[in-house]
């Protein structure tokens, strides 16, 4: 069984959001950065929860980002896995990182690969998808559980108002959302190991770039809140229904 | 040349989301002198050519017994069929959970850039250039569709839903539908409720309620209003609420038109899952929770005495007190 876990680097949830030159790139001065939370809480950790069931798994880890993306990845090889493989770019079109990724996936022939449901900056949630359809895999979004029985997964999916749950043969891709493991935090041992596992880098091959970001901008900002009285109920109700119009 | 949109169903009926697609692809045909198509697969009860009211001039049906079944890899390869016997340029999803899984597909198969999370109408005054949510709802993108087909993916509540008068042409279409790889074993849904994702009013608490026996003046309040329930993390982890109702950054994300939130001091993890919401009321007893800056409406008060007159003065708007 071999399992690629692709990693994204991102700024951390609390991070300052502002963008520079003339608001076309994201101000990353003083931004700490993390790895992609549900890169790192779901798929990492369950791939590592699978290893723990089958220790003859194998997990890649596989992430696009230039050489600061270096720490974050090294950072995910103290949780888990076997070995990493970055892939030399700074682009960030979903179509051009999915590519990579599905070069390094066909190349390892892997059993399995392993998404966030999205990343928290571009909130594209659209790598898997496209990583799944490059690679002609069957695609399994938004599992909530993710259980492995030799070569059939039994997946648990959220949809509106519920969920689903289906069976599907590897090789497959599945993004993670909350539920199909828990946020572990690194040992001192699996930081002293991590930084003798290897570290590859590759560079990219030629794919299409089909999207780029011309403009950044904040939401304006909120007019301050109105307040009413505790005792004033029936006031917060009339604004609700004759100023904001909501009610 | 046309619009393709994607009419997204569950259980043979069209989703909520599908109709704000509908009237988001007639004005996008509009704005490019073009008509808006749809494109629905598997079965349907409900009268398709109703949906003609909201724009859409034609639907393709591609009925085949395996789409009664979602699965990403089979509807990617007959959407590519429709789109390519249509010669649609622009195609339409919702960003909604099928969206966010047929989407990307379909862009890496047709090497169409896509937008997902998209917010606004295209700004064509010079390319194709589309707005989306970026950081969990922080800032926002301008995003540059540089292909000859191009795909949307509209976020759930952002675009009102406009109905006029009109009927659309159902015509059958022929596609290959290969047999899927994935076996739906079972469907879990809350029957009756309001899907969270697609309810234009949210209801939420968390710890302040102080234990799950109190959620009933919560969940009178949401009745009273038509709203659906949701919960902060704590409250998730607890179980004193079940998973699917935990909104924020790890739970699910949400823009409905009004939120309310009742002793949820606001974390940021939270705000980030909820700060596309149009209004959001904040109902605290600590004057220093956090989420007073990013609401809209509060009251600094005991949530145990505020919810049962605010359900009352509702129902007494309302009329049915």
């Amino acid at each position: 069984m071999k399992i690629l876990v692709c990693i994204s680097k991102t700024p951390d949830t609390t991070a300052k959001i502002a963008f520079t030159a003339n608001n076309t790139k994201f101000d990353t001065n003083g931004v700490q950065w993390i790895i992609n939370p549900y890169d790192e809480w779901y798929s990492l950790v369950r791939a590592i929860e699978l290893k723990e069931a089958e220790p003859s798994t194998l997990i890649h880890l596989v992430t696009a980002g230039a050489a600061d993306t270096d720490p974050i990845i090294r950072k995910a090889l103290a949780l888990g896995g076997d070995e990493a493989i970055r892939v030399n770019t700074d682009s960030h079109d979903s179509f051009y990182i999915a590519s990579q990724i599905a070069e390094v996936a066909k190349q390892g022939n892997y059993d399995l690969v392993f998404t966030g449901k999205e990343t928290i900056d571009y909130n594209g949630s659209s790598i898997g998808g496209m990583v799944a359809e490059l690679l002609d895999f069957p695609f399994i979004s938004l599992a909530t559980k993710f259980e492995l029985k030799s070569n059939k997964a039994t997946v648990t999916r959220e949809i509106e108002g519920g969920e689903e749950v289906c069976e599907v043969e590897l090789p497959i891709v599945v993004s993670c959302a909350k539920g199909v493991a828990e946020q572990r935090i690194p040992n001192m041992r699996g930081i002293m190991a991590a930084r003798t596992r290897p570290l590859k880098v590759v560079e990219p091959v030629a794919a299409d770039t089909l999207t780029s970001v011309q403009s950044f901008g904040l939401p304006p900002a909120k007019a301050g809140v109105k307040l009413v009285a505790a005792d004033n109920v029936e006031e917060l109700v009339r604004l609700l229904h004759e100023e904001a119009k909501m009610i | 040349m046309s619009v393709l949109i994607f009419i997204d169903v569950a259980e043979g009926h069209v989703k909520k989301a599908s109709l704000e697609v509908l009237t988001y692809g007639a004005k996008v045909a509009g704005q490019s002198g073009t008509t808006a198509e749809g494109v629905v697969l598997g079965s349907v009860t409900e009268d398709l050519s109703a949906l003609g009211k909201y724009g859409v001039k034609k639907i393709h049906q591609v009925n085949n017994e395996i789409l009664n079944h979602f699965d990403a890899q089979v509807y990617t390869r007959v959407i590519a069929q429709v789109a390519g016997s249509t010669g649609a340029k622009i195609i339409i999803f919702s960003n909604n959970v099928d969206g966010k899984a047929i989407a990307p597909r379909l862009s890496a198969r047709l090497k169409a850039g896509l937008v997902s999370g998209a917010v606004a109408l295209p700004d064509t005054t010079n390319g194709f250039v589309v707005k989306k949510n970026v950081f969990s709802g922080k800032a926002f993108a301008n995003v540059s569709l540089n292909t000859n087909i191009k795909i949307i993916s509209l976020s759930p509540n952002a675009y009102k839903t406009e109905a006029t008068q009109g009927i659309a042409e159902i015509i059958p279409f022929n596609a290959t539908v290969e047999a899927s790889r994935v076996k739906v074993v079972a469907v879990n849904k809350a029957s009756g409720e309001v899907p969270l994702t697609e309810a234009e009013i949210v209801v939420s608490a968390g710890r302040g309620m102080k234990g799950p026996e109190n959620w009933g003046i919560v969940e009178d309040l949401a009745h009273s209003l038509h709203a659906a329930l949701a919960c902060s993390r704590p409250v998730a982890d607890a179980h004193w609420r079940p998973h699917n109702e935990h909104v924020g950054q790890t739970g699910i994300a949400i823009a409905p038109n009004l939120y309310i939130a009742i002793g949820i001091s606001g974390a940021i993890q939270h705000l980030a899952g909820v700060n596309r919401s149009k209004v959001i009321v904040v109902i605290n007893k600590d004057p220093e929770a956090p989420f007073f800056k990013a609401a809209d409406y509060g009251i600094i008060g005991d949530a145990f005495e505020i919810l049962p007159k605010f359900t009352e003065a509702v129902k007494k708007m309302k009329g049915v007190a």
